[in-house]
């Protein structure tokens, strides 16, 4: 089975910006024999917030990771079909994953920042990849961004552990953001966040939407309703339906979409 | 009103008396083991702390024991551990290192090598010096040196190095690892960065006891021929030398009782080398942690 789903309602949103950043063409993944993502094919637009919803197990932690190919790191995966990142396959000959990661940041589940300081958790990304710019200008522009430079910016020097869970989720985007990645992954951000973190959190991806391509995972369909412009809905490795968020959230063209934000199964 | 009934109250009680006997047993054990420690440490101090005193270390050894010290075999000892520190911790570590973060964990050459190395683990330090002595003094032509020491020395604790080193960076959560990868890091960049650092404190705990058990170790370097009269000290690393575990040997198996006593001041002087090199190996590692923090 092969389902080939185009965003639908796209033209009708806003006709002046809607660049295909990443492509993904029938992809499939398996662990050794066990397909967790089966024949997807979707869009991911430019400057839009793509939310991947479904049951656990679904996949969709793991199609997100595929995209900047973090599932290298994960033994006896591999993976089918095409991802096209600005026309090139993220998975073709020649192609540096260090370099993929670089352009297509990624944050965690669970905040992870270094046992080290604010401003390291910041800087240590850009230093490696020799940055030249001023690294104190792009530390606080990116914690700026990432709406908590007013709460660190007099301990920056301070350990990042000792931030709450909340902050440490946004000195993660922070970090992220340093790279100036074109396309942010997000898995799950918010699961281990407090309503109010995840409130704050929220709010941010609304802001950073101008500037960035966002993917992010969530279980809450609240969220991906409240964020996102663009929804997809995973089952059992498939995507079953892709499209216009009011549209997935008010008149799903799947049985099974219908069935799941409404909340009678998942 | 009752909580419990009267059978769940009889049970639970069991309960607790089976926990509390399991605690005085475990307290038993370990107090047994510092008693006999003590003792020991009681027996050397009473007849080797009349003989120590600062002409005891500043004097080469003599065959009169009231002239007789400690100096080459002290220099010696620092001179060794020195250079198998330098030698087997970064061998060890970077060994560690390969097996934790490059090698896939299914990959046979990583099984092969760690066998290899848990086994290695055990072998008896007597073999090591004959190895020693094959290798290094013969085939190299290094001689009865320090170097040939050291490095014998080196073999004998690179297992324990690159077990406890291993342990300590699979204690490194995965989480870190994939916050630097996802920035765009290679895997060494992660490695060096965060991997290496989280895991210093475990790693230095696991070069702590090596080089503690290196600092006591007698048979290999007396297969591998370090003398056991040394009037001079070493001045590189191509010299004979001479170390304490081995000045201590000579002297308790001498017939007169004085150098006993000798040997019991001696093992005085190795205690407290070994507590020196380890507090001061536990004051580095607390200060990392806390930077961690």
């Amino acid at each position: 089975m092969s389902l080939s789903l185009s965003p639908q309602g796209i033209e009708s949103k806003d006709k002046r910006n809607t660049e295909v950043v990443i492509d993904l063409r029938s992809v499939s993944i398996l662990y050794s024999d066990n397909a967790a993502v089966k024949q997807v094919s979707c869009h991911i637009l430019r400057h839009r917030i793509t939310a991947i919803i479904g049951p656990s197990g679904c996949g969709k932690s793991t199609l997100l990771r595929s995209l900047n190919r973090m599932n290298d790191f994960v033994p006896e995966v591999s993976m089918q079909g095409e991802i096209l990142f600005g026309g090139q396959n993220l998975y073709g000959r020649g192609v540096d994953p260090v370099e993929v990661r670089r352009r297509i940041g990624m944050v965690f589940q669970k905040p992870n920042p270094f046992p080290k300081s604010i401003y390291q958790n910041i800087a240590w990304g850009p230093r490696i990849n020799s940055y030249s710019g001023s690294m104190d200008e792009l530390v606080e522009r990116s914690l700026k961004q990432a709406a908590l430079w007013d709460e660190v910016k007099d301990r920056l020097h301070e350990s990042a552990l000792n931030l709450s869970g909340g902050q440490q989720q946004r000195l993660c985007i922070a970090r992220a953001l340093a790279m100036e990645p074109e396309v942010l992954l997000m898995d799950e951000p918010c699961s281990a966040l407090d309503p109010i973190s995840t409130a704050r959190i929220e709010d941010l991806l609304f802001e950073l939407k101008s500037r960035y391509t966002i993917v992010i995972v969530t279980h809450n369909m609240q969220q991906a309703a409240r964020i996102s412009d663009f929804t997809a809905f995973m089952e059992m490795g498939n995507l079953i339906e892709f499209g216009d968020t009011d549209q997935i959230f008010t008149r799903p063209g799947k049985k099974r979409t219908e069935e799941y934000v409404t909340g009678r199964f998942g | 009103m009752a909580f419990i009934s009267g059978n769940e109250s009889r049970n639970l009680r069991r309960r607790h008396q089976k926990a509390r006997v399991f605690a005085r047993f475990c307290a038993l054990v370990t107090w047994s083991g510092v008693l006999l420690l003590g003792v020991l440490l009681y027996d050397v101090a009473i007849e080797g702390f009349a003989w120590l005193d600062w002409q005891f270390i500043s004097s080469f050894p003599s065959r009169f024991p009231e002239r007789a010290g400690i100096k080459s075999a002290v220099v010696g000892t620092l001179y060794l551990i020195s250079l198998v520190a330098v030698i087997s911790v970064p061998v060890g570590v970077s060994t560690a290192l390969y097996l934790e973060e490059f090698v896939s964990p299914k990959s046979r050459l990583g099984k092969f090598i760690e066998v290899n190395i848990a086994n290695l683990a055990g072998v008896p330090s007597i073999v090591y010096g004959i190895l020693g002595l094959a290798i290094f003094v013969r085939y190299m032509n290094l001689d009865r040196s320090l170097i040939s020491g050291a490095l014998t020395m080196s073999l004998l604790i690179l297992p324990v190095i690159v077990i406890a080193s291993r342990e300590a960076i699979k204690a490194v959560p995965m989480s870190i690892r994939y916050a630097a990868l996802s920035l765009g890091a290679t895997r060494w960049q992660t490695t060096w960065a965060h991997v290496l650092p989280a895991s210093f404190p475990g790693i230095m705990t696991g070069v702590i006891l090596a080089l503690s058990r290196a600092i006591g170790e007698t048979a290999p370097l007396i297969m591998i021929g370090a003398l056991t009269f040394v009037a001079f000290l070493p001045a590189g690393p191509m010299d004979q030398f001479t170390a304490l575990p081995i000045q201590i040997y000579n002297w308790v198996s001498r017939p007169q009782e004085e150098f006993h006593q000798l040997a019991a001041a001696a093992i005085i002087v190795l205690l407290g080398v070994l507590l020196l090199m380890n507090a001061t190996a536990i004051i580095i590692r607390n200060r990392t942690e806390r930077r961690m923090k």
